[in-house]
């Protein structure tokens, strides 16, 4: 079962490196991890989605929130959220130009560059909607795959939700500047 | 004012209240040290990286203060880390200082440069590269706060030479420290601690399983107002000896591995378990599928991610215990549970434990006797400081602990070498106190070093050393579960009396019980460091024990017949 956890952090050098090694450490399984910038400066928000059941998932938030550079962990509940990947894909089209065209319209994707026998493929969407993509091309032959990860986010929150979280996630650092790795 | 880096960290300290620092000196941490002499503060120069990490832990179990280190870069930094973890597993507030390489050329491989902030991420609560020297204070700072607060914990600070050599401004209040404010666990629900209390009031065979978080909560009296209220029995961790009282009525003694038999089948046989500030670790549940299976279990712990890690509770109450028992108390019902407490009595007077300190004086010396005597001798009044193996668990069964803080003990990591540099620590956060180091013949060799550490800075501290001639506790393990091969355990040793004599200061040797209790008085008496080494019947091993992976009743009993009689009796 996977569950996803969005993890607001400091935006500092290392902090990765302490989410990460708590994962392993703990060993609870990543089956992706993004993180980038947010709409607060110093503060990253990292999105994890871990394949383990719910007591552990529970139990990874409870351990990341032991980390001093860690400023708030939501775990999304199941069927609520918005959970988009970015994935390119290098498809070969010597087996039918038009057909691989004709796909990436079914999956509302977008070609991003033309070679004379291949196209890069963009497309975003539900982790579920980007694995029917990569099943329906591969028969065409997928000559190179990259994906993001998930990026995530509850559905239907308040404003007022969204507000207490961001009024957590700026408590300011203590340290004006000591790096953490 | 405009200060050094250096001159900014031993502000830092002093303002953090230190008075007395453990540590080593090398060429990353020279202009720390060059400062050092400007500022009142107590520098106790150890024999090697390791002690002083073990001294500065000694020295916070002792006290409750956070213990503070200094070292070099490279391998100065590299010896912290089995202290670290050691501190880590048992929570342990430390700082730990050092040197690290110019910030020009961090990252190539320069002399002395490692990457110790990467080494001790998992066994630091949080640790710090500092490259400015604007930057030291509020690392510092805030290193404080982290490894007092919620669990504690040791922090290391990575300062790079250029850091100490640069200058800044001192702005103390600036770099007040808010981020280990994030997390503090929040009160429990009222729900939660409603359904506690119901489960407390409607208990017929309760247990309290009381660990070292009542130590560090400082919630002792709370947690006996409620064993007391509604009759309570309690049962100790190793590292809740001495949180609580051993000679009260309710105190059961340890569980676990080496526990009691009738504490280990209290448990079994409860009903409710209120687990206070433990965490269930693998050296106290035995099998976690035949753990306790009719109790209902209240877990209260200040670290959630300890509740439902190994063992799933009923009730979960994360917060801090003092406060969450001064929430439950005022509702706690007087209960009576005198059916209860007269069959775990039963059982206690059932069990023909082990109780060999009741022999008659054969001539042989057992290590029981010498910490059954050495608890009547000093009134069960002196701190000790134990290594790890056979001897710990003798003393943590034989020396019964009333003081708080009086019993000092690697438990989570069990490191050996752990005792004489923590008791050096102790006894320097605690100068009025008696304190005792009991270690094993192992165990000691790898850190006797610190013995000169010891006269140097005059401080006395009185040594056990229980000599079996093996690294005792392996040894038993290969006689139970390895058919008797002793593969590395025989260990010789070193003369200790005339080691002694070579680091100058009083040792002499017992072979027999009648020798014990001149010895001890002649030790005690001793204006500096003396040492006693015992020597104890060689193949003696500890019982009761619960088998690795077995469930907690099922203890391996002393063998009998035996050439050791049993008594059954509880001595005076
Ligand atoms: C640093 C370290 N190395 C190895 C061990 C494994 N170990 C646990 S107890 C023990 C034997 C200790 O022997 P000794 O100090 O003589 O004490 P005894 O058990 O004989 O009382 C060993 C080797 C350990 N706990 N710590
Ligand atoms: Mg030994």
């Amino acid at each position: 079962m996977s569950h996803v956890l969005v993890i607001y952090t400091d935006d500092e050098p290392g902090v990765l490196t302490r989410v990460a090694m708590l994962f392993r450490r703990r060993g609870f399984n990543i089956h992706s991890l993004t993180v980038g910038p947010t709409e607060r400066v110093h503060v990253s928000r990292m999105t994890v989605v871990v394949d383990t059941d719910e007591a552990t998932a529970r139990r990874a938030v409870e351990h990341l929130r032991k980390l001093v550079n860690v400023l708030e962990v939501q775990q999304l509940g199941h069927g609520r959220n918005v959970v988009r990947d970015l994935a390119l894909l290098r498809v070969s089209t010597r087996q039918g130009r038009s057909e691989v065209l004709q796909l990436v319209q079914v999956f509302r994707a977008n070609v991003v560059d033309i070679a004379d026998d291949s196209v890069v493929i963009e497309c975003t969407g539900s982790l579920g909607k980007i694995e029917a993509l990569v099943d329906s091309l591969r028969p065409f032959g997928i000559l190179e795959l990259g994906r993001t990860g998930a990026v995530a986010m509850a559905r239907g929150l308040r404003s007022e939700d969204s507000n207490r979280l961001a009024a957590v996630a700026t408590v300011a650092p203590g340290s004006s500047g000591a790096m953490s790795v | 004012m405009d200060r050094t880096g250096a001159q900014i960290i031993w502000e830092c300290l002093l303002r953090e209240g230190v008075e007395t620092v453990f540590g080593y000196p090398g060429g990353a941490i020279l202009p720390t040290y060059d400062a050092m002499t400007e500022y009142p503060i107590r520098h106790v120069l150890v024999r090697h990286e390791q002690s002083a990490v073990h001294m500065a832990d000694g020295f916070a179990r002792a006290s409750g203060r956070t213990g503070v280190v200094v070292a070099t870069s490279g391998p100065g930094a590299t010896n912290l880390v089995t202290g670290l973890a050691t501190a880590m597993l048992d929570s342990i507030p430390l700082v730990a200082i050092t040197g690290q390489v110019g910030s020009g050329l961090l990252g190539t491989d320069a002399f002395q440069e490692v990457d110790i902030t990467g080494i001790t991420l998992p066994i630091t609560k949080h640790n710090y590269l500092v490259t400015r020297a604007q930057d030291i204070a509020p690392a510092i700072r805030e290193a404080f706060a982290v490894a007092s607060s919620g669990r504690p914990g040791p922090v290391l600070v990575d300062i790079t030479k250029d850091a100490q050599q640069g200058r800044a401004t001192l702005d103390w209040e600036g770099a007040a420290p808010t981020r280990h404010l994030r997390h503090i666990p929040p009160s429990p629900s009222q729900v939660d601690l409603d359904r506690a209390l119901a489960m407390i009031n409607a208990a017929q065979r309760p247990v309290i399983l009381a660990g070292h978080g009542i130590q560090l909560s400082g919630a002792r009296a709370e947690v006996l107002a409620l064993a007391e209220l509604a009759q309570i029995p309690f049962a100790e961790t190793l590292l809740g000896l001495g949180a609580v009282p051993a000679s009260h009525v309710l105190s059961l003694g340890m569980m676990g591995m080496h526990g009691e038999s009738w504490v280990n089948q209290a448990i079994q046989e409860a009903d409710l378990l209120i687990a206070l500030g433990m965490r269930f670790d693998d050296r106290v549940t035995g099998r976690l599928k035949e753990y306790a299976p009719n109790a209902l279990k209240i877990h209260v712990d200040i670290d959630a991610s300890e509740i439902n890690k190994l063992v799933p509770v009923d009730v979960p109450l994360g917060g801090d215990l003092k406060q969450v028992l001064q929430a439950m108390l005022p509702s706690v019902k007087a209960a009576d549970h005198t059916p209860w407490l007269e069959r775990i009595r039963s059982w206690r007077g059932d069990s023909a434990v082990r109780d060999i300190k009741n022999l008659p004086d054969d001539g042989h010396l057992y290590a029981a006797h010498v910490m059954h005597d050495l608890w009547k001798i000093t009134k069960g009044e002196a701190v000790v400081v134990t290594d790890v193996g056979q001897h710990q668990m003798w003393e943590a069964q034989y020396y019964h602990h009333d003081g708080e803080r009086s019993l000092i003990t690697s438990g989570g990591a069990g490191t050996m070498g752990f005792a004489l540099p923590a008791a050096i620590g102790a006894k320097l956060a605690r100068p009025e106190a008696e304190v005792w180091v009991v270690a094993g013949d192992g165990g000691f060799q790898m850190t006797f070093a610190e013995l000169m550490t010891a006269v140097q800075e005059g401080v006395k501290v009185n040594i056990a050393i229980i000599n079996n001639g093996y690294l005792g506790m392996v040894r038993q393990w290969q006689a139970l579960f390895y058919e008797g091969r002793y593969a590395a355990t025989p260990i010789l040793s070193p003369d200790f009396v005339k080691l002694a004599g070579a680091f100058g200061i009083h040792g002499e040797r017992v072979e027999k019980r009648s020798d014990l209790e001149a010895a001890v008085a002649r030790a005690r008496q001793q204006p500096g460091t003396a040492l006693i080494e015992f020597k104890v019947e060689q193949e003696d091993s500890v019982y009761p024990m619960v088998a690795a992976g077995a469930a907690l009743h099922d203890m391996i009993r002393r063998p009998s017949p035996s050439p050791i009689a049993e008594t059954g009796a509880d001595p005076v």
